[in-house]
């Protein structure tokens, strides 16, 4: 009966050392040929190890009737400012809305595949669009998979949109490691952007549309100022019962006046 | 067979290379107390890996039945694809055989789950909570691989080594004579798991922000949340 079930494991001693021999986990530098989930080429396996071309932090933030997802416009090749009018925020359908940071190929060879099936949705001529927690729920498991064969898609996301006319605003990282929230951000938002929203939440309330978009624009000059893989122009994708829209690009108030008594500048 | 290492030309000196690890520790903790009628399984809601604190309200413990409960902490991407599979092996059970999986059932078939990836396991601590078929509480408690023994309590998590002499002590009588042994009431059993939790957010960072309490006994389960230290 189980046996036709192809997503349960059933081979017993999977992936085990042959009697006698040693183990390597997976992920170890030895591990090439161990394990066998990936088959390994003629100069061994090649991994993203490493990511390549970069976004940087991703802001999400619910508010009374919404949610808003903003990121900065650039896409980074390491330290160069390489791509400077990518969008980083999109529009999946009227319901949903996504922001990637982390491995830039990786999110555009993802993108692909949630159109082929918003696409796909819309063929059915039924009314009926995925919603972000499809969505949400079908990353992690692309994730996850993918980092079980130690060959992660570089991403960390935030997804967020209308869930039966209710807010929904998660996040999903390159392990597969989910979660939801009332304000979520990546990389370096985690540490400017977060407390910076948290301070404008008090207990239970929510924020109005407008303080959302306020707060996320203060967010985005911090992350300008303080971010050295960030530039000035930014995007914000909003997502209300009403339908959803990416927004900008915009650019950041900033004020260099301070910067003339730094020692040094 | 050829080898990476075969290749020291490709380590080039100056290249930066970011090694990934499939793991990650997330923390969180779970303490569970099982009396003769009921069983009190609390878990924290704090997410979070290193210094980062990733939600302040993430609910660990994840409702089987009506009369279990597990509570899994650990790789938290490794606790989300364990507990989905539980789900969906859980319904296929109940689809089968017309019937809802006893807690002995649900703990036998987590430790076969977790021995599935036993060479690259689910780096999760987990505790099993329920009513047995006798409708007594019962506590499992397991290791990563699979490695499962049934308890009457177990602090398991992050702070499992910090709280478990606690229960030790305040549940088992363990510094008493076997005969004086107590009968731990569901008062006091809520009582001390709130205040291991209160314990243990003193000195683990990665339990705190609040704790998630559930009351599993025939009548069903309650839930009720405390507040913790949110630093």
């Amino acid at each position: 009966m189980y046996s036709h079930n192809n997503f349960i494991q059933t081979e017993l001693w999977k992936g085990g050392p042959v009697p006698g021999q040693f183990y390597n986990f997976p992920g170890t530098s030895q591990d090439i040929n161990a394990g066998n989930i990936t088959a390994p080429g003629l100069y061994g396996s090649n991994r993203s190890s490493s990511p390549i071309t970069t976004g940087t932090s991703v802001i999400g933030v619910k508010f009374d009737g919404g949610v808003m997802i903003a990121a900065d416009n650039l896409v980074s090749y390491g330290s160069l400012a390489r791509y400077q009018d990518v969008q980083r925020v999109f529009k999946i359908n009227e319901k949903t809305i996504i922001g990637a940071g982390g491995d830039f190929a990786d999110f555009q060879s993802l993108k692909r595949s949630i159109d082929q099936k918003m696409v796909e949705d819309m063929c059915y001529q039924d009314d009926i669009e995925m919603q972000p927690k499809s969505l949400y729920n079908w990353l992690t498991r692309i994730l996850y998979n993918r980092r079980s064969r130690v060959n992660p898609l570089w991403l960390e996301m935030v997804v967020g949109g209308m869930q039966d006319g209710v807010p929904f605003l998660g996040h999903v990282d390159l392990r597969g490691r989910a979660y939801e929230d009332d304000v979520v951000a990546t990389g370096f938002g985690k540490h400017f952007a977060l407390p910076l929203v948290r301070e404008q939440i008090s207990e239970g309330r929510l924020l109005s549309q407008s303080e959302a978009s306020q707060v996320l624009r203060k967010c985005m000059e911090v992350l300008y100022y303080r971010d050295c893989r960030a530039i000035s122009k930014y995007s914000v994708a909003v997502s209300t019962a009403q339908g959803t829209i990416v927004q900008g690009p915009f650019e950041v108030n900033q004020n260099w006046q301070l910067a003339t008594l730094v020692k040094g500048y | 067979m050829h080898k990476i290492q075969s290749f020291p030309e490709y380590q080039v000196p100056g290249a930066q290379h970011q090694d990934f690890s499939p793991y990650e520790s997330n923390g969180g903790s779970i303490v569970a107390i099982a009396g003769e009628d009921y069983v009190v399984i609390a878990a924290d809601t704090r997410l979070s890996s290193g210094y980062t604190i990733h939600t302040r309200k993430q609910n660990k413990l994840f409702q089987l039945s009506e009369k279990t409960v597990l509570g899994s902490t650990g790789c938290w991407c490794d606790t989300l694809a364990l507990t989905s599979l539980v789900n969906a092996r859980m319904q296929m059970y109940e689809h089968l055989h017309l019937k809802t999986m006893s807690t002995e059932a649900v703990a036998q078939m987590l430790s076969i789950l977790m021995y599935n990836r036993r060479f690259f396991p689910y780096y999760v601590s987990n505790v099993l909570a329920g009513l047995d078929s006798e409708g007594k509480g019962v506590v499992y408690s397991y290791d990563p691989i699979g490695h499962c023994e049934r308890t009457t309590y177990r602090a398991g998590g992050s702070a499992g080594t910090l709280l478990q002499p606690v229960l030790d002590n305040q549940i088992g009588g363990k510094d008493r004579d076997v005969k004086n042994k107590p009968k731990v009431p569901l008062e006091k059993a809520k009582e001390v798991a709130k205040d291991a939790f209160i314990s243990a957010a003193e000195r683990d960072i990665y339990t705190g922000d609040s704790v998630i309490l559930k009351v599993i006994t025939k009548d069903g389960i309650t839930e009720e949340e405390v507040q913790l230290r949110k630093d």
